[in-house]
């Protein structure tokens, strides 16, 4: 992430030495420019300290506590954990999640990275790049809620995509699965989450040496194996990086889940947000952390394959 | 410049698909902004039951829609909030990340997990917080933080790829001609770095104007715009959703083509007045 310091000799501000040797203060181990980096960094970290540090101990405290109908209040039991854990129904709906997630994540790598290449190796000068790169992510600074919505008149009973397959004599009667479904939720998904792989990819790409390809090419690779021995290979932290997107976003997402399935469909944020409107907060915390190792684990995963502080 | 090479066929297949990726993310957009415009009879789905306005008159009455313009208000007055915030923070961020100190690995560790945690986690933490303390929940307090938890990484991470990419030349240069550090960051960086806190700001601006799910218990009893949205969509089923849709999407629009335009004029000023090279010769 850092360039090394440049070895000039001279004395920079800051009390430190252009060799990379912190000059020590009296004070103790801590250089006056750590100092001033950790005085920069001051409000960013209490903000996480207190609006992500704490509340993720908050629930985890909260998991323990136990509740009636009326409050929650402290407590030391294991219950919330031990329904959670025993119950069939979190199965069910973590299979269910996972099924949301891997459908998403395979439509959204084959798409984002199909359109990271196309714009990356296709188009020829940077300022079309640019353009369609923009084009490509403007919806992504529009509202989620609208775009859920704006799928309605689309895939309703009488929507356009009935509409034409009828007009096109493929089906006789209008499809119920189109609207308010597993289809409909993993669609939205895809619509809402595939920039998030885009983005990555495309960055990565942008990184790989042109030359490389040109080399395989004069080593006698054609298309098909400059883009499986070369191009993917080299786009690989793009594709983690946008896969642990699309992993957390999906598995704790709420609210596309309810909105698409018509209420129909169960998700893991689904079942929190259940609790959280039952007022069941400790019940809501336990699944909360249960989906917080989850997602972490699946991340830890990933994580082994890429150094994002090397993509940036 | 270029020698033109044929494009292989490939090159057609491609971009075909990309014409349809580009469909597919805008195309249902437009249909509800087609649909918004249906006459007052008409319905949620086509065809067209007439052509007007009635729709995006009806967002002016409020037993039609409740309370969106006090929702509009409030989520234009937090987005800048957030915006202000996400801009000052990630330089200073930045600025500090360009030197080792103890704990940096761990705080930007800190930073990705805020990006990766899931948002509902956010709400219900913060929440939990507010209830224990007997604090009230609201959206200028709560809400302002949780969504902040949601855009400083993406500023934080812009700036950290601005910076790797940054020459330091240019503040030795400054250095050696005698500039303090304030006078090296106020002339020297900011000026060179400008055109990317445009985008930061724009990642600040909408991401927070369009977040849903931190705000979802944070916001306490004054809601922001996409909470009255949602509300909107288990209890409305008129083409009036369809027009709010079109005006907020017109508006985010307006918003972005307003940065991007700001970020080209700055890039154009930053070219004419980088540099005089060749302009004192004779």
């Amino acid at each position: 992430m850092r360039e090394e310091e440049r070895p000039s000799g001279a004395i920079t501000p800051g009390g430190r030495s252009a060799t990379g040797n912190p000059r020590m203060t009296l004070k103790g181990l801590i250089s006056a420019s750590e100092r001033t980096s950790w005085l920069l960094l001051s409000p960013l970290v209490l903000i996480l300290a207190f609006f992500l540090v704490l509340p993720i101990l908050t629930i985890a405290v909260v998991s323990f506590w136990n509740y009636n109908e009326f409050t929650f209040y402290p407590d030391f039991v294991f219950d919330n954990y031990f329904y959670l854990l025993t119950s069939q129904v979190t199965l069910a709906t973590y299979l269910k999640t996972l099924k949301f997630m891997v459908l998403t994540w395979i439509f959204c790598t084959a798409i984002g990275f199909t359109v990271a290449y196309f714009l990356a190796f296709h188009v020829r000068s940077l300022g079309a790049q640019i353009a369609l790169f923009l084009l490509c992510t403007i919806p992504f600074w529009t509202s989620n809620i609208i775009r859920m919505i704006s799928w309605i008149p689309f895939l309703g009973r009488n929507g356009l995509a009935n509409s034409a397959l009828i007009s096109l004599g493929i089906i006789d009667e209008p499809l119920e699965w189109l609207l308010f479904s597993d289809f409909a939720v993993v669609l939205a998904f895809v619509h809402l989450y595939v920039l998030f792989m885009v983005v990555p990819v495309f960055n990565t790409m942008m990184r790989i040496d042109k030359s490389l390809i040109e080399a395989a090419r004069d080593a006698g690779a054609n298309g098909l194996q400059i883009l499986t021995n070369v191009v993917i290979p080299l786009s690989k932290p793009g594709i983690m990086i946008g896969s642990i997107f699309i992993v957390t976003l999906v598995m704790g997402d709420f609210i596309t889940v309810r909105f698409m399935s018509g209420g129909q469909s169960a998700s893991v944020g689904r079942v929190i947000s259940n609790e959280i409107a039952l007022l069941q907060y400790p019940a809501a915390a336990a699944s909360a952390v249960v989906l917080l190792a989850t997602v972490l684990l699946m991340i830890a995963v990933m994580m082994r394959f890429v150094d994002i502080r090397k993509e940036l | 410049m270029r020698t033109k090479e044929p494009r292989p066929r490939s090159f057609y297949a491609l971009a075909a698909f990309f014409a349809l990726f580009v469909v597919f993310l805008y195309g249902p957009i437009i249909t509800i902004a087609i649909l918004s415009f249906q006459g007052p009879q008409g319905g949620l789905t086509f065809p067209m039951n007439g052509v007007s306005l009635h729709w995006f008159f009806d967002l002016f009455e409020k037993q039609a829609v409740g309370d969106i313009w006090g929702a509009f208000r409030r989520s234009l007055a937090l987005g800048l909030m957030v915006m202000l915030v996400t801009v000052v923070l990630s330089v200073m961020g930045g600025l500090a990340f360009r030197r080792r100190f103890l704990g940096a690995g761990a705080l930007f560790y800190l930073i990705i997990a805020s990006l990766i945690i899931p948002s509902i986690l956010i709400s219900l933490g913060v929440g939990l917080i507010f209830n224990i303390l007997d604090w009230e929940v609201h959206w200028t307090t709560s809400g302002f933080g949780a969504q902040l938890t949601w855009t400083l990484p993406f500023g934080l991470l812009i700036m950290f790829a601005v910076f790797n990419r940054f020459n330091k030349a240019y503040e030795e240069a400054a250095r050696d001609l005698g500039a303090t550090p304030w006078q090296t960051v106020r002339f020297v960086v900011l000026p060179i770095i400008g055109p990317s806190l445009i985008g930061v700001a724009l990642f600040g601006f909408t991401l927070s104007y369009d977040e849903f799910a931190r705000t979802l218990l944070t916001a306490g009893s004054y809601n922001t715009l996409p909470l009255e949205i949602f509300g909107m969509t288990t209890n409305v089923t008129s083409p009036v959703l369809y027009a709010l849709g079109t005006m907020t999407t017109v508006f985010s629009f307006a918003i972005i083509a307003g940065f991007i335009a700001l970020a080209v004029v700055l890039r154009r000023r930053r070219a004419k007045q980088g540099s005089d090279a060749g302009r004192g010769m004779v």
